[in-house]
């Protein structure tokens, strides 16, 4: 059986409730229900309603149901709300370099809920499986339910029907009738109501007997629009996992440095840094800061450059530049859909060390000066006229190591350590001093040569995070038609009035799906203008 | 200078005109069957005086926004007085927009009260206009924050309508479960005025306790110093390992617990105990004067209010906030993001809140166009939102830390 054939004679596709010529409902007929059906399609048939065979035919019917859809949500909405009670990983405020240290900083700091928190997952609850999950199937269901009502929904609204069987005027929980004195000009009254309705901004659809008068049709594609543009966000959210859509990066440069950023052809300078905090004469009052200050910018004179020779493995790197000028927050350096952003720094770090050679032979005369290079150590340097220093070796961050030998814990200059040679050429001797932690050590007791010490370079280091993200449009667009979706289906309403009349008899109706103050409103003011002897009953209250 | 005077003392005045205007407002409805008067007559005189007073109130507040802003530079929304004081604008200005569509005295009745304990509670909070930092300096910060506000103002009103809609049809003739979760809303919003009541009390006669904690931290001298942790208000809980230096009203009765995290855990757990205190006491003290319970004492004043387009008001206000909202706490959010941190989500504790909120909402929706729940289903919904929103804007920044934590209490 594919068809029901109404008594009117037209034949309805399966799971049509109200016949699609005559509007009489058939369901109710079938089933002797005493209630009227659903109005939000008019009674087209839907597929989730209507099939139930197959296995696909079950999980659209799963995914098409609306209960489903706000059980995901409930569901998304308490995860998200557990996902902040601790600080997920990424926000844990000390470093925690490895997966024993995360767990131990839940469980020192949270106790044992802490441990419980970290064991379940949670503090990495966003990119859990379950989690990526749940917002796969908000869109799948985001789809089905669209689909599946999109259909019905686009039949009921382009055949507006003027001659709504009595049976479907009385079901409307806005309805009124009246009888008529005799001699009354029906055709008359519908073309004054017709009149006083159309001035309303109501498109009137009409013949002798009847009315139907409609505005705000188009609100009801409002919802079926925002589902779209949530579907386009979803998908553009997808899209960053494809290779290329997406680059996150982050990269320390001290003043002067250049350095290359990860998986670009590109390379950034740092020219110079600073932080510039606010003057008192330019806050609007006076502020007690306790000796603190307020900052009122980080910035990075940067320059960015492209390499030429990127494609060609192992050559020397040929920059031609690009783009230079500020990064601050807030406003970072984009080129080609890479951006670079102001988002760290460390300042007044060791640049290089500064000393004066002194010889103490010669009643500690000065020879000359040496500068100690952190981050680019020159092997040799002329201190005076036949006076070299010699860098024989150089620990960055020096340790002692656990087989007794010198080492270095990281590259970062936090601890130098410098072994150096200084040679006399004129009477050809060398002799040996090592600079640690803020002294000299001699290799001879009545040593020759020693260092003074002078104010050492110190440098600014800033941190530029380095990101690509070709999916933000695509999300920006899905969000657009998001709002004009939710616009559209909340700021305007479907209205629609009818009446007809059957001989003395008038019968008028009104259905909305939002807002039925403004539709009573309205159609008050019409019974109104028109005088009608129609008292409208509200059947919710009843 | 002058400027920031001038538009401190309009919103003082702001904050009179509210204060009058919710009085008139419940004038208008509950004294409507005094004797000797024609209810409707009552309810339009009072109710039109009570409008206008909150009219002329927004306009004061209109000019504290506008002078602060050009005082400071940047729209009043950099801080949490700022913030909370903003707010309380778009709740008043949503009041107004729906007051224009259902021209219904009692909406005010209810809206205007909130609006009062919004702004009081904006004032407990350090007033001074800082300079702006570097993260906050973008236009952004206008559109977003603004817009934001906006939403959750509109929300609010739905609040409001949804709380009347309670108030009007629970039963109170027999205690039920509706009407026992009733009394926590209406205790609850106690609390809140409580916590205002004592703060700023005690703020004024400057009843210090002040802690030293055994923890230590670098000052701006660039020495070590142990940490302190002054209570405004009298402390019945002590942080952990602390001893007192200065002495207040009372000697603290127990320890916070060692789980607690952080410098201010103790004092916002005291401060919490005492909101939860007052706001009992104000409770028990109206029922004991009114000897019902607080809905079946507010019931009679909405008695002769359509149920039915109550609650069409609180779901048209949030038919409206929502989008609003959307765009100013998620889309203009992300925007800003994207500019800012290079990211346009990134799983901060505001952004998973704002998105609670709106997660909630949508269900809220959801529910009622396709699941049939209206009435007092969407009434407690309602309610129950804009408890999340409270969270979003008051516990995400004072409790859990994240990027968004301003400087406040």
């Amino acid at each position: 059986m594919d068809q029901i054939k109404c008594k009117c004679g037209h034949a309805n596709p399966v799971g049509t409730m109200l016949c699609e010529s005559c509007g009489r409902p058939l369901e109710l007929e079938i089933k002797g229900e005493a209630s009227f059906p659903d109005m939000r399609y008019e009674g087209m048939a839907r597929r989730s309603q209507t099939y139930s065979r197959t296995i696909i035919d079950r999980i659209w019917n799963y995914f098409s149901s609306v209960k489903v859809a706000i059980g995901i949500i409930v569901i998304l909405l308490v995860a998200s709300a557990i996902g902040t009670v601790f600080p997920q990983q990424q926000y844990i405020p000390v470093p925690a370099p490895t997966e024993p240290d995360v767990a131990r900083f839940y469980t020192d700091t949270y106790g044992k809920l802490g441990t419980i928190y970290y064991t379940l997952g949670f503090h990495n609850m966003y990119s859990s499986w379950w989690f990526v999950t749940l917002l796969v199937a908000l869109g799948t269901s985001l789809v089905i339910c669209s689909l599946d009502r999109v259909v019905p929904l686009y039949k009921a609204l382009s055949k507006p029907r003027v001659n709504q069987h009595k049976s479907f005027l009385k079901g409307q929980k806005f309805y009124g009738e009246a009888e008529l004195s005799p001699e009354t000009d029906t055709a008359a009254l519908v073309e004054a109501a017709s009149a006083a309705l159309r001035k309303r901004g109501y498109r009137i659809f009409r013949n002798d007997q009847a009315m139907m008068a409609e505005k705000g049709r188009f609100s009801r594609w409002g919802p079926y629009i925002n589902h779209i543009g949530l579907i386009i966000f979803l998908l553009g959210v997808l899209l960053r996992n494809v290779p290329g859509f997406y680059l996150d990066e982050f990269v320390w440069v001290r003043e002067g440095q250049t350095v290359a950023i990860p998986d670009t052809p590109y390379y950034v300078k740092n020219v110079q840094y600073h932080t510039e905090y606010w003057k008192e004469e330019e806050m609007a009052q006076e502020l007690d800061l306790k000796g603190g200050a307020i900052v009122k910018s980080y910035q990075t004179d940067a320059i960015l450059y492209l390499n030429k020779n990127a494609d060609l493995p192992g050559s020397t790197p040929d920059l031609v530049e690009i783009k230079s000028g500020p990064i601050v927050v807030n406003h970072p350096m984009e080129h080609e859909g890479l951006a670079l952003y102001q988002t760290g720094v460390q300042e007044m770090q060791l640049g290089a060390l500064n000393f004066v050679l002194v010889d103490k032979k010669a009643g500690n005369k000065e020879v000359g000066p040496i500068k100690l290079d952190l981050y680019n150590v020159s092997a040799e340097q002329q201190v005076a006229e036949g006076v070299k220093v010699r860098v024989l070796d150089y620990f960055p961050d020096f340790v002692m190591g656990k087989d007794g030998k010198p080492a270095t814990q990281t590259n970062l200059p936090k601890n130098p350590m410098f072994a150096l040679e200084v040679v006399s050429e004129e009477d050809n001797t060398s002799e040996k001093l090592v600079y640690l932690s803020g002294s000299v050590i001699t290799g001879k007791e009545d040593s020759r040569y020693t260092l003074d010490f002078k104010m050492p370079d110190l440098i600014d280091i800033s941190g530029l995070m380095v990101r690509k993200d070709k999916a933000v449009p695509l999300i920006y667009f899905g969000s657009f038609i998001f709002m004009v979706g939710v616009a559209m289906g909340f700021f305007w309403q479907h209205r629609r009035i009818w009446l007809q009349f059957h001989g003395t008899r008038v019968m008028l109706a009104g259905h909305t799906n939002k807002n039925w103050y403004g539709l009573k409103q309205e159609a008050g003011s019409m019974i109104e203008q028109v005088k009608l002897p129609i008292t409208i009953e509200d059947k919710s209250k009843a | 200078m002058q400027l920031v005077q001038l538009s401190d003392w309009l919103l003082d005045i702001a904050f009179v005109l509210y204060v009058l205007a919710s009085i008139v407002f419940v004038v208008a409805m509950t004294g409507k069957n005094w004797a000797g008067r024609d209810p409707k007559q009552h309810e339009l005189k009072y109710g039109r005086i009570a409008y206008w007073l909150a009219l002329i109130g927004f306009i004061a507040q209109t000019g504290y926004v506008v002078f602060r802003w050009v005082a400071g530079g940047h729209s009043p929304t950099s801080n949490m007085f700022e913030f909370m004081a903003f707010l309380d604008y778009c709740i008043i200005l949503a009041y107004l927009i729906i007051y224009r569509i259902y021209k219904l005295t009692v909406i005010g009745a209810f809206v205007l009260p909130l609006g009062v304990i919004m702004l009081a509670y904006s004032y407990v909070f350090p007033k001074e206009i800082t300079p702006l930092i570097p993260a906050l300096q973008s236009y952004w910060l206008h559109i977003h924050v603004t817009t934001a506000a906006l939403g959750e103002g509109i929300l609010a009103v739905g609040f409001a309508a949804g709380l009347m809609y309670l108030v009007r049809t629970v039963p109170q003739d027999v205690a039920t479960k509706s009407t026992y979760w009733l009394e926590i809303v209406l205790a609850v919003v106690m609390m809140l005025a409580g916590f205002i009541g004592m703060e700023s009390t005690f703020s004024r006669l400057d009843h210090k306790t002040v802690f030293e904690l055994s923890k230590e931290q670098l000052n701006f001298q660039g020495e070590m110093e142990k940490m302190k942790v002054e209570y405004t208000l009298p402390a019945i809980v002590a942080p952990e390992g602390s001893k007192i230096v200065q002495a207040g009203p009372m000697a603290p009765l127990f320890t916070a617990p060692s789980w607690m995290e952080g410098k201010d855990a103790a004092r916002k757990l005291n401060t919490m105990i005492w909101s939860v205190i007052s706001g009992l006491v104000l409770y028990g003290a109206l029922r004991l004067i009114l000897r019902k319970r607080l809905g079946a004492a507010m019931q009679p004043a909405v008695k002769d209010i359509d149920p039915e387009l109550i609650d069409e008001i609180s779901y048209r206000a949030i038919s409206i906030g929502y989008p609003v909202f959307t765009l100013g706490a998620l889309i203009f959010a992300m925007i800003w993001a994207e500019e800012a941190w290079g990211r346009f989500w990134g799983w901060d504790p505001k952004e998973v809140w704002a998105l609670i909120v709106w997660l909630f909402y949508s269900a809220y929706l959801h529910l009622r166009l396709s699941r049939g729940w209206i009435g007092a289903k969407s009434a407690w919904m309602s309610v129950i939102g804009f408890v999340i929103i409270l969270i979003t804007l008051v516990v995400v920044n004072l409790v859990i830390a994240g990027l968004h934590s301003y400087a406040g209490v």
